[in-house]
């Protein structure tokens, strides 16, 4: 093979929002360098400009029509911030289980309606049944508890906030409404099967790694540093916390650091094939301060889960690879273990004596100029940080989102993934679904990351230099 | 009878509307008996195939990509479906309309980061200098306001469409709901 040549898959399918990929063969067809490009953009921080914070948490919240309830937790914490209000115990609680409720449906949307394809028909299989459809007809149970798990969260959230999507519930100061006795108990009556799906599921996955064991030492398979919030005893939380940074070898390299000092320990580079900002840890710097969120940085940076099952899953997760568990082909595995934790902790703030009280909103007006709100939402740490005039209208705003801080490990995971499976001048459909299943096993959120999505076929041609077309994949 | 083509797509927007869509839950598996969803996010066979019956798009139109696409996806589909306030007036897309481009890619990548700042201009697609809805761009068969409009609605609209009938929607969604 004489020509140096780039291959682009355009777009990664079955994830959240458009991206595509690049990758890079040298003269012997060998990959030397990967890319993944986020190709979305809208621009949130510039047009809150000039509206009242008060609109912030409706408003964010449409960042995202999967975890738009962690934008509205985040959001609404920043906005308690100005208000320099200390918000009812019960408004937390009740925020804390809207949250929870939410990471077992995106969670579920994550692993069942997206990533069970590759998983249970294989990296291989018929792309045209590579999807939910192609999993209810080889395993209807399968599909139908996928559905009922991102069910049970779903309605959670409804019940609390009025609907599915885009609640307005969470607002500056707590919650709008009380929970009903009613709604409570309705919502305790769905306990039993969302636990009994979860530890299922977690069997079958279990079951199935012995089929990935290639695919789990290439797929993001490398030393980087984990970040998550931990509460004050080390275990797993999701409302809130400090923040603690670990390393590849389960050491603690950070801890105690306060979320509103996000800025003294984290930075973004811009690279410009891509509207994706790179997070890194500052004091490493760039590219060394590579970390990882979401699930696998959570459970690895975690003492505990704190509930008894979790916990359970959670000794067996650490036995997979020594010190820390490296291979972000285990995000599925940390997604699932992190549900069974969510319906456990669920069940014991539902039945928490003070979860009907209907004291759950504090009321001030504003009294500080600047607030920073951050909260574990299912893909990683979120930070919303705003600043306002004396009137309460938005003057600046900046976010940062877990998808952004996992970029520089996606790149690195498709150059691994592609170093692994591309290889010479034939493409296969095997070799490329794989480079596109370790983007999501990350889970990416791309209308979170850049505040923006879009869709296009998929679509792979192999040029060379001159931009001959030498071989060409149509997913049809 | 053969089964009906459907196909959904996202141009720029919140994927709400597809997650509002997935709210269907069972429901999705009798759909599936009915129709082949031959084109979406959900899905790998991406190529947008000729003649499918229905599409629902959510979305604004923000992007030259979004553009081209939804000028491909007209010409291939016989009922086109605004779905979502995004898609049918632009709505929070739409809020960067007032803006220059260049001050809002500046918060992004000049203001808020330090290392390298820059507007990215390789590869990523050029957004358009103002976000519009779908219908100014091409025309749309029907309109189904709401952010998002409830599952409830988009199995009703689409069992509608399934029958021949046009939907009646004003007394079941509204914009913002």
């Amino acid at each position: 093979m004489a020509e140096r040549r780039t291959i682009v898959i355009d777009p990664v399918t079955r994830i959240e929002g458009h991206s595509k990929i690049t990758l890079h063969l040298d003269e012997q067809g060998q990959v030397e360098e990967a890319r993944f490009h986020v190709t979305q953009f809208r621009g949130f921080e510039k047009f809150c400009e000039g509206r009242p914070f008060s609109e912030m948490p409706s408003l964010m919240a449409r960042i995202c029509g999967i975890c738009p309830v962690s934008h509205l937790i985040a959001s609404a914490k920043a906005c308690d911030e100005l208000l320099a209000v200390k918000i009812p115990p019960t408004a937390e609680k009740l925020r804390r289980i809207f949250g929870l409720a939410q990471v077992v449906q995106s969670h579920a949307l994550s692993l069942f309606h997206l990533s069970s394809p590759d998983l249970l028909l294989g990296m291989e299989a018929d792309p045209t049944k590579s999807n939910l459809f192609g999993v209810l007809e080889r395993d209807p149970a399968l599909a139908r508890d996928g559905i009922a798990l991102r069910k049970f969260g779903q309605q959670i959230i409804e019940r609390l906030g009025g609907k599915r999507i885009h609640p307005a519930w969470v607002v500056p100061g707590g919650v709008s409404n009380p929970l009903s006795q009613q709604d409570r108990d309705a919502i305790l009556q769905t306990f039993p099967e969302a636990l009994a799906i979860a530890v299922r599921s977690l069997s079958w996955l279990k079951g199935t790694m012995e089929r990935f064991r290639d695919e789990i030492a290439s797929f993001g398979n490398f030393p980087s540093l984990f970040m998550g919030m931990v509460k004050e005893d080390g275990g797993l939380t999701f409302y809130g916390g400090k923040l603690r940074i670990t390393d590849s070898k389960g050491q603690v390299v950070a801890d105690g650091l306060d979320p509103k000092r996000y800025f003294d320990f984290l930075d973004e580079k811009v690279e410009p094939w891509s509207y994706l900002k790179s997070a890194y840890y500052k004091p490493r710097g760039f590219p060394d301060g590579i970390y990882r969120v979401g699930p696998l940085a959570r459970l690895n940076v975690s003492d505990r889960c704190g509930t008894p099952r979790a916990d359970q899953e959670l000794a067996e997760f650490h036995e997979l690879q020594r010190s820390a568990v490296l291979s972000s082909f285990h995000y599925h595995q940390a997604r699932l273990i992190e549900i069974v934790y969510c319906v456990e902790r669920l069940e014991q703030l539902l039945n928490d004596p003070e979860i009907l009280s209907t004291h759950v909103r504090a009321s001030a007006r504003p009294n500080e100029l600047e607030g920073i709100g951050a909260a574990e939402a299912p893909r990683g740490t979120l930070f919303h940080h705003y600043k306002i005039d004396e009137h309460g209208l938005i003057r600046w705003a900046n976010l940062i989102i877990a998808t952004g801080q996992n970029n520089l490990a996606m790149n690195r995971s498709v150059l691994q993934v592609a170093q692994r499976y591309v290889h010479g001048d034939k493409i296969t459909h095997g070799m490329l679904n794989r480079v596109e299943a370790v983007i999501r096993a990350y889970d990416p959120c791309l209308s979170c990351s850049t505040h923006a999505v879009g869709q296009m076929a998929l679509h792979v041609q192999l040029l060379n230099r001159e931009g001959n077309v030498l071989d060409e994949v149509k997913h049809a | 009878m053969s089964k009906k083509k459907l196909a959904t797509v996202w141009l720029d927007g919140c994927s709400g509307c597809h997650m509002s869509f997935l709210d269907m839950d069972e429901r999705l598996i009798e759909l599936a008996g009915k129709v082949d969803l031959v084109y979406s996010p959900l899905v790998d066979n991406k190529q947008f195939p000729p003649d499918v019956d229905i599409t629902l798009v959510e979305g604004a139109v923000s992007s030259e990509e979004d553009l081209h696409k939804i000028q491909a996806i007209r010409a291939r589909t016989k009922i086109l479906v605004s779905l979502g306030d995004c898609a049918v007036t632009a709505n929070v897309p739409g809020m960067r309309n007032p803006f220059t481009l260049n001050s809002v890619y500046d918060r992004a990548y000049r203001e808020t980061a330090s290392l390298d700042p820059g507007t990215p201009d390789q590869i990523v697609p050029r957004l358009l200098p103002y976000a519009r809805p779908v219908h100014e761009v091409v025309s749309v068969d029907v309109f189904v306001p709401g952010c998002p409009p409830s599952a409830e609605v988009i199995y009703y609209t689409v069992s509608e469409l399934l029958e021949g009938r046009q939907p009646e929607l004003s007394a079941r969604t509204r914009f913002g709901a």
